[in-house]
């Protein structure tokens, strides 16, 4: 079996366990929740193994385009960490590292069913914008140790930060006391828009083309739902999207008594929260900023430039700088804080995607 | 002095001292860090120092074409067409690192006297009212304990301090203090970042160059256009594109730079993308590459026999050649920048303006054979395989390409890195070390030297309290086993 295969069949266990830590947090059953555990174990090592497939077979490649290659550097220049691909599919690979260090450290399945939403979106996305699953050749300025560690560290981060999304927004629902409330409001508007933009991708993916499938980033992302150039599809589409979150703010209050339910504390949320964040700030630091200028340094002469993604990353740094200081000395509590855990991960998911995303489009004038 | 005068110096302390404290405030800091996040937003919509019609027709999306060129003229005033460089924003920069550093000596002091102050025995009582706490009984003489625990505690790197009492022994340590400078150290590598980046814009210089295959130059130019004087002169022997087999994926873009200084030679290197030259402090990356219009260059072909004679020839289009010891001729009679066999037609076309695969095609000429061309292609050495052990090996068409490069000196770059370091550190420090505090308070049961000793260990840390506890815990079994020993000996 090749390391695609491997590839699909985790996201097929992740898909699997996402289910089944929801019917978990609904029944209770502690059967379903030792299931749901295993099936993202399953899943874990056969990504394991996809990515030792990978690794190998990229190294194979190296050396055959470089001979002269020495072993270390045929092994760094063949770290799967090279595209979109790769990178999404190792953040989900940490992600679920994390997700599972924390179900044994605090003994609590529940969150689960709000992390591995994020491992499921990913792997979607992956899926659906046909990222290129090929080998490809490292064009020259990606040669670069800088890179693979500023790669590397970044996403170890990133995951960290998504272990604190998910804990906060499972706190903002836990401590609301009425519907009315600004963070409950927040929280549902939030939770609306990442399961809307996970259908929406889903609808894609089921309506285009494998061709297609490649332009994706570029010209079909939610194209035939929100974005559809027919006027009547895109209007019903945003129509169902805002009943969702009406929905979504109706009935997510019921979400507190489930989880008040599977012995979560608001306490303890808080807390994987915090640890998150105190893992992933210095590791983004050094990794995503710190490493990510040396490289743009080493290989153009400028360690900062103020481009999109550079400074997208600077506004990531800054809202969980925010955070710490508010936490530490600024003695923001609760709810306030876990508020911009949620807008941090929001400012993480828009330095990657969101910069080739939305950016890039904008500035396509004349072509589309 | 009047006393109206005094008043006065008096209010004017006290709006001095108001200013201060609101520099030093935490929620101008907080203040600050929003509006730095959400105003840089804007410079990654609005395209910065970008020609006027890509904005204009970027607003024109959302503010439709009519008001477009208005909604424009408003951004430029504010600066949003180059705002990391605008009054405003670099005016928040400089208010941030202020309230970095009024904030800093405001509270150092304060923290400083905490890592200072030595710490003091406890009472029994607030022992066991301590966040960690562990209790133990032994079978064992008090000294024997104290001495065990201060190894133990010795071993995991604590100076351990001894209190005495009627009847009980105190041991108090504590380590990590420093962690509390943590934040300060991150704010101080800040500071540098920003100095080492204003020394870079103060006293160094971008620019860019393209040097022509054989070409030299003495200047770089700027993003205006404007020549900046190297102070020496820089000669591109040659650029090279390699690619990855079989695709047209570049692996490698390279150029072969030698630098003079005063008419000397002084350094030669080949440098590539991630690999740059550095000389005087200037640094030239590669950047890019291109050809040069209308230019006819050489083609360089290394040509051998069996013989073992071989021989480095440059021709122009239309010269011939002779193979050394052989009587087989060549001339060069058409070239293609990029060659390959059409699928359709299976005739042989160029596909490519750009030198992707380029080809010589020769005419082979020899005594008793008839005439006949071959298309030699410098990607695919093989093709140069002749009849009879002959080769011509086509290594490159000189003088039709440039080199780009980045031109750049920047002497804030060390301190910028310095400060990226001391970041590194900071930041390990503030998040991953933390002041840990630990007592164990050892006394006698019952009276006389006989009962059993009872130990109290209690401590505190600023992070990180579930690995503490196994410390403690880890502690508390070395000690045990130590004891069991002991009591064997």
């Amino acid at each position: 079996m090749s390391s695609a295969n491997f590839f699909d069949l985790s996201a097929g266990f992740y898909f699997a366990a996402l289910i089944t830590y929801v019917i978990y947090l609904v029944t209770r059953n502690k059967k379903t929740g030792v299931a749901a555990t295993t099936l993202t174990i399953i899943g874990l090592v056969s990504q394991t193994i996809a990515f030792a497939l990978r690794w190998i077979h990229g190294y194979s490649y190296w050396l055959s385009a470089n001979p002269t290659s020495g072993l270390i550097e045929a092994l760094l220049r063949s770290a799967p960490l090279r595209n979109l691909y790769e990178s999404l599919i190792f953040f989900v690979w940490c992600l679920i590292v994390f997700h599972l260090l924390i179900e044994f450290k605090y003994k609590i399945r529940s969150l689960g069913a709000f992390v591995t939403p994020l491992a499921a979106a990913a792997l979607l996305f992956i899926d659906v914008a046909g990222t290129t699953t090929e080998i490809q050749p490292l064009i020259p300025a990606l040669q670069s140790n800088w890179l693979l560690f500023h790669v590397f560290l970044s996403f170890i981060g990133y995951a960290a930060f998504g272990v604190a999304f998910g804990a906060a927004s499972a706190y903002l629902v836990m401590v609301t006391e009425s519907k009315t409330e600004k963070t409950y409001i927040f929280w549902s508007i939030i939770v609306g828009i990442f399961i809307i933009v996970l259908v929406g991708m889903g609808i894609d993916f089921v309506s285009l083309s494998s061709s297609e499938r490649a332009q994706f980033l570029q010209n079909h992302f939610l194209k035939s739902t929100l974005r559809s150039d027919s006027g009547g599809v895109a209007v019903v589409s945003w129509i169902v999207s805002i009943v969702f979150i009406g929905a979504i703010w109706q009935f997510g209050f019921g979400l507190k008594k489930i989880l008040e339910n599977l012995s979560l504390t608001p306490r303890v949320l808080d807390e994987i929260q915090y640890k998150s964040i105190a893992i992933g700030f210095p590791l983004f630091t050094l990794g995503g900023l710190i490493m990510g200028a040396i490289w743009a340094n080493s290989a153009w002469g400028k360690y900062w430039t103020w481009d999109p993604k550079e400074t997208w990353s600077l506004i990531t740094w800054f809202v969980y700088a925010l955070y710490l200081h508010a936490r530490f000395v600024g003695g923001w509590r609760g709810k306030r804080v876990a508020v911009l855990a949620v807008v941090g991960f929001i400012a993480v998911i828009f330095t990657y995607l969101g910069v080739n995303l939305v950016l890039s489009g904008l500035h396509s004038y004349g072509a589309s | 002095m009047s006393e109206v005068c005094l008043e006065k110096e008096e209010k004017k302390r006290d709006i001095l001292e108001s200013i201060w404290k609101s520099l030093a405030s935490v929620k101008l800091a907080i203040f600050i860090l929003m509006i730095l996040a959400l105003s840089s937003i804007i410079g990654t919509i609005v395209e910065q120092q970008a020609e006027p019609a890509r904005n204009i027709s970027l607003l024109a999306k959302f503010f439709g074409d009519s008001f477009a060129p208005t909604v424009y003229n408003i951004f430029v005033k504010l600066g949003f067409m180059d705002m990391y460089r605008s009054w405003w924003f670099v005016s928040f920069l400089v208010l941030f690192s202020i309230n970095l550093v009024v904030c800093s000596i405001e509270r150092l002091p304060k923290t400083w006297k905490i890592i200072k102050k030595p710490l003091k025995p406890m009472a029994q009582s607030g022992i066991k009212s301590l966040p960690v706490k562990k209790e133990i009984k032994l079978q064992a003489n008090l000294s024997d304990v104290k001495d065990v625990f201060h190894t133990a505690l010795k071993e995991s790197r604590y100076n351990v301090f001894e209190a005495a009492e009627e009847g009980s022994i105190q041991l108090y340590t504590q380590r990590g203090g420093f962690a509390r400078l943590g934040a300060y150290i991150v704010h101080i590598s800040i500071l540098l970042i920003f100095i080492g980046a204003i020394v870079g814009v103060r006293y160094g210089f971008k620019a860019h160059v393209n040097i022509p295959e054989g070409g030299t130059t003495s200047v770089a130019y700027d993003n205006n256009r404007k020549s900046i004087p190297l102070g020496f002169s820089v000669k591109c022997n040659w650029y090279d594109t390699t690619y990855y087999p079989e695709i047209d994926t570049p692996q490698e873009f390279s150029s072969e730079l030698v630098v003079y200084d005063q008419g000397k030679e002084v350094m030669k290197k080949v440098i590539e993308v991630n690999s740059p030259l550095t000389y005087k402090g200037i640094t030239f990356y590669q950047s890019s590459y291109g050809k040069i219009p209308d230019a006819v260059g050489h083609f360089v072909l290394d040509v051998s026999s069996p013989s073992g004679q071989e021989k480095t020839l440059w021709l122009r289009h239309g010269e011939s050649f002779v193979i050394p010891g052989t009587e087989v001729k060549g001339r060069i009679v058409d070239f293609s920048t990029a060659l390959t066999r059409d699928r359709h037609s299976n005739q042989l076309i160029t596909y490519s303006d750009s030198m992707v695969n380029p080809a010589v095609a020769i005419e082979f000429e020899e005594p008793g054979r008839k005439k006949y061309t071959g298309w030699i292609l410098k990607r695919y050495p093989e093709t140069g395989n002749l009849m009879n052990g002959n080769k011509v090996i086509f290594k490159d068409y000189w003088g039709v390409e440039y080199t780009g490069l980045q031109v750049a000196k920047d002497p804030g770059v060390g301190i910028v890195y310095l400060g990226c370091l001391i970041m590194a550190a900071g930041l390990y420090i503030s998040f991953f070390i933390s002041h840990k505090k630990i007592w164990v308070y050892i006394t006698q049961e019952g009276s006389k030297g006989k009962g059993p000793i009872s130990v109290t260990v209690g401590g505190s840390t600023t992070k990180n309290r579930i690995t503490f506890e196994q410390e403690i815990d880890k502690i508390i079994a070395k000690t045990s086993q130590a004891m069991e020993g002991r009591s064997k000996k």
